[in-house]
């Protein structure tokens, strides 16, 4: 159960946004994806989860292909995507947005498995399981968006900038946690980060975007030490 | 006498409001999944009564044939969106007229259904008389302007939305609809196939709108035609009241249906009856210039 990325290239309109990407992940471990604003890291997920049409290539898990594929197929494949920007639903409760995550499962004894595991580990959604979305912090929105994606029981998990706006204490909370559930399910994760050495420092693989192209791929403890990464990529 | 004629006034607007209401709820259901503002909804609720009509003609039933016509209702609604609906989206939902181009086509929808039920029925005389009493009760000599038919037809538009209310706050199907509605996006990747989703949105708007038709017609003079006027009014007092409530919140279209309803009953006695529309057409264009949202067109509304 490897993910194989290869010769991927997808395009908005006459831009490429990613061009011909090659890249694998072993099965339990996890990749970060880094590179500036614009470097096509948001899109390369988007490609993988299906919202968003590739070009030309291939990506395959458990040797099904991921691409030309749309989102609610794929989640049933496995893939669950937390897109940019904390995707929950904001009109709908706490509980609501779990139980959403859950519904094409169909088994409600597995998906009340999840969701006590989730309020566990996320003590602060417990808390406020029943209030609406909207009411909830920054740091809470990023648990619930990463609980509702944990309750499609996948197994390549697609994270988009979890640390997109939180203060800096909540985002190592929130990467610890996120490493912590994901090496305890056993799942394969791919991170986009802006916030470089954070994710390096959680992840297994660590790739660097630049303009839709692969700049630099190393082990994640290789590129935090990698002095050329650090001057032309992470900004100091 | 007066204290007499205002409760009636309060009855007639709570009767023609409840049916509003259903149209108005109808179109916020089509609107919220489709993002479409279903112009064609008279006429899908005037080919539903008409069939509603055969039923009643066959089994004398008029309950048997309000269930089925909404059954048919939403069986209509649910092969628009699946068939022409879905093939539009896919060749028009890009490029200069993607803005325009549904609004266009449930108009044409419209004239379409109607044109076609004008070739089926012709000049035949279609009428569907009340199943109940439509004579008010009286109390200490005065008439109310409540009958047992208008009972009815509140406790109807009250189960229904009852019912509607349930099936999207307790059903798993009714959080994939609100998910769908809020944020597609987010519905897909949680899995939900939000097509599917889409037309059941319909099918459940053709069904609130063949019950306004079905209820409305009786309470009015009974008569069907294929360019009936009153299916017209519908659609446009539904539209109004959708619009006040918000566009986006079954609760809005309750609230702005009996709203609409009592102030256009007021107008009517205490006022004139040339002065309806003017009214009706008033109350939106404030509604939209003061209140765009609506009344109930708050994230809290939409919730609802």
């Amino acid at each position: 159960m490897t993910l194989i990325v290869s010769d991927l290239s997808v395009d908005h309109g006459a831009i490429r946004a990613i061009d011909s990407i090659s890249f694998r992940v072993e099965e339990g471990q996890m990749a970060a994806i880094i590179g500036a604003n614009g470097a096509g890291k948001s899109t390369l997920l988007r490609a993988l989860s299906g919202l968003t049409r590739a070009s030309k290539g291939s990506a395959t898990w458990k040797g099904q292909e991921l691409l030309y594929s749309k989102p609610e197929k794929l989640v049933r494949l496995g893939v669950s995507h937390v897109s940019e920007g904390k995707s929950v639903i904001s009109e709908l409760t706490v509980n609501e947005n779990l139980s959403l995550g859950g519904l094409w499962r169909r088994n409600s004894e597995e998906s009340n498995a999840s969701r006590e595991m989730i309020l566990a580990t996320f003590p602060r959604l417990a808390e406020r399981i029943s209030q609406p979305a909207d009411t909830l912090s920054g740091g809470e929105r990023a648990m619930l968006a990463i609980g509702r994606a944990l309750m499609s029981k996948p197994q390549l998990l697609l994270l988009d900038e979890p640390s997109l706006g939180l203060a800096p204490l909540i985002v190592e909370q929130i990467f610890m946690s996120i490493r912590e559930l994901t090496s305890q399910m056993g799942l394969t994760v791919i991170l986009v980060e802006q916030n470089a050495m954070s994710a390096l420092r959680i992840a297994d693989l660590g790739i660097v975007l630049n303009l839709g192209r692969i700049a630099a791929m190393n082990s994640a403890q290789q590129l935090i030490f990698d002095p050329q990464v650090h001057a032309a990529y992470l900004g100091y | 006498m007066t204290m007499y004629q205002f409760i009636n006034t309060i009855l007639i607007g709570i009767t023609s409001g409840a049916i509003y209401s259903l149209m108005a709820t109808a179109l916020v259901l089509v609107w919220r999944s489709a993002r479409v503002v279903n112009f064609a909804q008279a006429g899908q609720a005037l080919l539903s009564t008409y069939i509603g009509y055969e039923f009643i003609q066959r089994f004398h039933s008029f309950w048997l044939a309000l269930l089925l016509a909404m059954i048919a209702g939403a069986a209509v609604a649910a092969l628009i969106d699946a068939t022409f609906m879905r093939t539009l989206f896919r060749r028009a939902g890009h490029g200069p007229i993607a803005g325009v181009a549904p609004i266009i086509a449930t108009l044409g929808l419209l004239g379409l259904i109607r044109s076609l039920l004008g070739l089926i029925v012709g000049g035949k005389d279609a009428r569907i008389s009340p199943p109940v009493s439509n004579i008010g009760f009286t109390v200490s000599g005065h008439t109310l302007a409540l009958s047992p038919l208008k009972l009815l037809i509140i406790g109807s538009v009250l189960t229904l939305m009852l019912v509607l209310s349930l099936i999207f706050q307790r059903t798993n199907v009714g959080l994939a609809l609100r998910a769908s509605a809020y944020s597609p996006e987010i519905a897909r990747l949680a899995g939900v196939r939000v097509d599917g989703i889409r037309t059941l949105g319909w099918a459940l708007a053709g069904a609130a709108g063949a019950a306004a038709g079905m209820l409305q017609t009786p309470d009015g003079n009974g008569a069907l035609s294929p360019d009936s006027l009153e299916f017209s009014l519908l659609l446009v007092f539904g539209f109004i009241a959708a619009v006040i409530g918000g566009l986006e919140s079954l609760v809005g279209a309750v609230v702005g249906g009996l709203l609409l309803g009592l102030v256009l009953a007021f107008v009517l006695t205490y006022i004139s009856g040339s002065l309806v529309f003017i009214t009706a057409f008033g109350v939106l264009i404030v509604v939209l210039l003061v209140k765009p949202g609506g009344l109930i067109g708050s994230r809290r509304g939409r919730r609802a």
